[in-house]
């Protein structure tokens, strides 16, 4: 799971030559990130690595002894024979070969002491590397509980490494560590040649063998294992009871976040229309004031809305996965997705995806296959994303009768619910007819560790979360506001003429390019209104509520607004119309960002032309048969 | 889909009893890995020699002892094994490629 992440460059430009540079490496599950948390603090800074969209985590410590170092957290890995993206970082950043980057001078290999079987071959491979490393027998507490006995000695003679016993959420151990990475650094003088070449199967089998002999030699089994992740499985990964939990689970989830956020955001939107509104009334009125309180406060006013619904749906994916739930729900939905030809691992970013298309689009990086990679960021953006709510709610506000059908059901949220409910199907559809037509036949493999069960660490989920709210704000700042302002330019220029009647927008470039398309969108029952209404909501779907506003020219903010708003469009849109648009939404690619995000993830113009056209003649097959069947129904 | 591996194929008979591969397996089956091949006979996305070296990795590894733990609802795939003392999930068709010695024979 992972955000755009270009908050800084990384500044490999410059290495302050005194600092030295540490690397985290570790199987997935080790810890190895609440290590980098407890190492590193606040001083943390996420970007991408040049050129390649992984993720780059670098943060700055200070060891007992008062000297600075960088720590890199690289992405987890079982073997330095990279198969993802991610792992290739990972390969090449231990073994120092990683393009702009500066080879660290030793690393530390964070490993789960309840489960050293499988890192104990990675250990193996970072000792044919030559690097200098320590080992950190992370979550030792948890070992300690269960009578594990490691013989650290011996273990530490085996693999040629110091070894450190820490307790990454408490803080326990890292001085200790800190000091032997220091000594490390200080002792380094020729490092060890690097023999490590990609491993054959019949050397990955000896490497076994030799882990295991180290294994036996060193650990002694748990007197009291841990029976307690078996009994939850038991019911959490049962057929029946476990698919029935998960459903309830993301149940909950999207509940809150619809519902808790939508105080906050209503705070938000208040708090920025009343500083546009400020703005306003006291600047000089004029293009100026124009440009910052309706183009900048206005743009970044209806980014920071979705932070509240992004930071709850973030919430609960880190809870969730810290916990070790993802990989469950993974393998419960497994199958489900593989009918669509969609990988188990395709459901975090497509659940993200309801937040937001964008985290979703990057979370796909945890995907190996490029097919199976490529095929759910195609459909990603098919999940409604929280932007639509505020056209679809204003939509069905001002068309659909607030009635009860089937005893006691909103028809309202019926319709809101088919909404939804035809994006995800849609999206199956999409991804079936890709995989079973386009990209036929081949498989990934389905291999995941499901972890041990642990609580999640509040500090931890809390500075995970920051890290996710900061990047977000920044995308928004770099990304949207631009676009938000590109939209303003459109609709604002040129000015309407003396004695002009119509609105302004009428006049302006969004206003001609609206009306140079509207023939192409008349056979889907869309006025010029609506078209033009479009234009500005490229930069964020949910400005074409604001838009519609400009068109008809209603005034007030907030609520009054839209209520206006929707009774305005009640006299002026047949039904037919109103659910064509509707249609429309599902399906456009009504999103700049998207479009943006997806051209850097898969580095080119193909796919977002791809994604573009496909889902543009989506939209506009379903508002056509949505319109029509409606005009059939008599709803014209 | 078609299933390369059968649920139900009959066994060649020269083998030892209870040697199968561990797509057969049903849940509470236990027994020691005999061999890995990397060969599930299914269409896979990734050459033999891939498959085994990623079997290899997630402690797939002849001699290790293994359990099946769990089994997906439909088709009762996929399923989660014990390997050793990790807890890996793998679907079926993957699962064709580990040859187990099952207990009980």
């Amino acid at each position: 799971m992972a955000l755009d992440t270009a908050l800084v460059a990384p500044d490999t430009a410059k290495p302050a030559s005194d600092t030295a540079r540490i690397a985290l490496v570790g199987n997935p599950n080790s810890g190895k990130t609440a290590l980098f948390n407890a190492l590193t603090g606040s001083r943390q800074k996420v970007a991408n690595y040049a050129g390649v969209t992984v993720e780059r985590k670098e943060g700055v410590l200070t060891t007992p002894s008062g000297r600075q170092m960088r720590v890199l957290d690289l992405p987890g890995t079982y073997s330095l024979r990279a198969r993802s993206p991610d792992e290739v970082v990972t390969r090449d950043a231990v073994i120092g070969k990683l393009e702009g980057e500066i080879a660290p001078e030793a690393l530390i290999c964070v490993a789960d002491a309840t489960n050293l079987r499988l890192v104990l071959r990675l250990v193996l491979e970072l000792k044919q590397v030559g690097r200098p490393f320590v080992l950190a027998l992370n979550m030792f507490d948890i070992a300690q509980r269960q009578g594990l006995r490691i013989d650290l000695e011996r273990l530490s003679q085996e693999i040629g490494a110091p070894i450190v016993t820490t307790v990454a959420t408490r803080k326990r151990g890292l001085p200790e560590l800190l000091d032997k990475v220091e000594a490390l650094v200080a002792a380094r003088k020729v490092e060890a040649e690097n023999v490590w070449h990609e491993p054959t199967a019949g050397e990955i089998r000896a490497a076994h063998a030799e882990a295991q002999r180290i294994f036996k030699a060193c650990v002694k089994p748990p007197e009291r294992p841990d029976t307690i992740t078996g009994k939850i499985d038991g019911v959490l990964l049962h057929p029946v009871a476990g698919l029935l939990i998960l459903v309830a689970l993301m149940f909950v989830m999207f509940q809150a976040v619809f519902t808790w956020a939508a105080p906050i955001m209503d705070g938000i939107d208040a708090a920025f229309a009343a500083i546009a509104g400020w703005t306003n009334a006291h600047l000089p009125a004029g293009l100026l004031t124009s440009f910052v309180a309706d183009g900048l406060i206005a743009g970044v006013g209806s980014v920071l809305v979705f932070l509240p619904q992004i930071l709850i749906l973030f919430f609960f994916i880190l809870v969730l996965e810290d916990s070790g739930y993802m990989t469950r729900a993974a393998f419960l939905l497994d199958k489900l997705m593989g009918v669509a030809g969609l990988h188990g691992r395709a459901f975090i970013p497509l659940l993200s995806s309801f937040a937001c298309a964008i985290p979703g689009i990057m979370a796909t990086r945890v995907i190996d296959n490029k097919q199976d990679r490529l095929t759910t960021i195609l459909i990603a953006p098919l999940m409604t994303c929280s932007a639509r709510i505020p056209v679809y709610t204003l939509i069905i506000g001002a068309f659909i009768p607030r009635a009860k059908v089937w005893g006691g059901l909103s028809l309202q949220g019926l319709v809101m619910f088919g909404l939804f409910a035809a994006g995800i199907v849609s999206a199956l559809v999409v991804s079936t007819v890709i995989r079973r037509i386009f990209w036929r036949g081949t498989v990934e493999p389905f291999m995941m560790e499901l972890p041990t069960y642990r609580w999640p660490e509040p500090r931890n989920v809390l500075m995970n979360l920051w890290t996710r709210a900061r990047i977000f704000l920044n995308r928004a700042g770099r990304i949207i506001l631009p676009l938000m302002v590109l939209v303003w330019v459109l609709s604002t220029f040129p000015y309407p003429p003396e004695g002009a009647t119509g609105p302004a927008i009428d006049y302006s470039f969004a206003g001609r390019i609206g009306q140079f398309i509207a023939p192409i969108m008349h056979p889907i029952g869309f006025n010029w209104q609506m078209t033009v209404a479009l234009i500005p909501g490229f930069a964020a779907r949910e400005v074409a509520v604001a838009a519609l506003g400009t068109v008809y020219a209603v005034g007030g903010d907030g609520d009054a607004a839209a209520t206006t708003l929707g009774s305005v469009l009640a006299h002026q849109w047949s039904l037919a119309s109103a659910l064509s648009f509707l249609a429309w939404y599902i399906f456009a690619p009504q999103c700049a960002a998207t479009l943006g995000v997806v051209k850097r993830e898969t580095n080119g113009w193909l796919w977002p032309s791809v994604m573009f056209v496909y889902m543009t003649s989506l939209a506009y097959i379903a508002s056509f048969a949505t319109y029509h069947i409606a005009v059939a129904m008599g709803a014209g | 889909m078609s299933e390369a591996y059968a649920l139900s194929s009959p066994f060649n008979p020269a083998e030892t009893p209870g040697v199968r591969p561990l797509a057969t397996a049903g849940r509470g089956d236990r027994g020691v890995i005999v061999k890995v091949t990397g060969v599930s006979g299914a269409d896979e996305s990734v050459a033999a020699e891939e498959l085994e070296r990623r079997l290899l990795e997630m402690g797939f590894v002849e001699g290790a002892a293994i359990e099946v733990l769990h089994e997906g609802l439909f088709g009762r795939d996929p399923i989660a094994v014990r390997v050793d003392d990790t807890r890996v999930a793998l679907r079926r068709r993957e699962a064709a490629a580990v040859t187990v010695k099952f207990d009980g024979h």
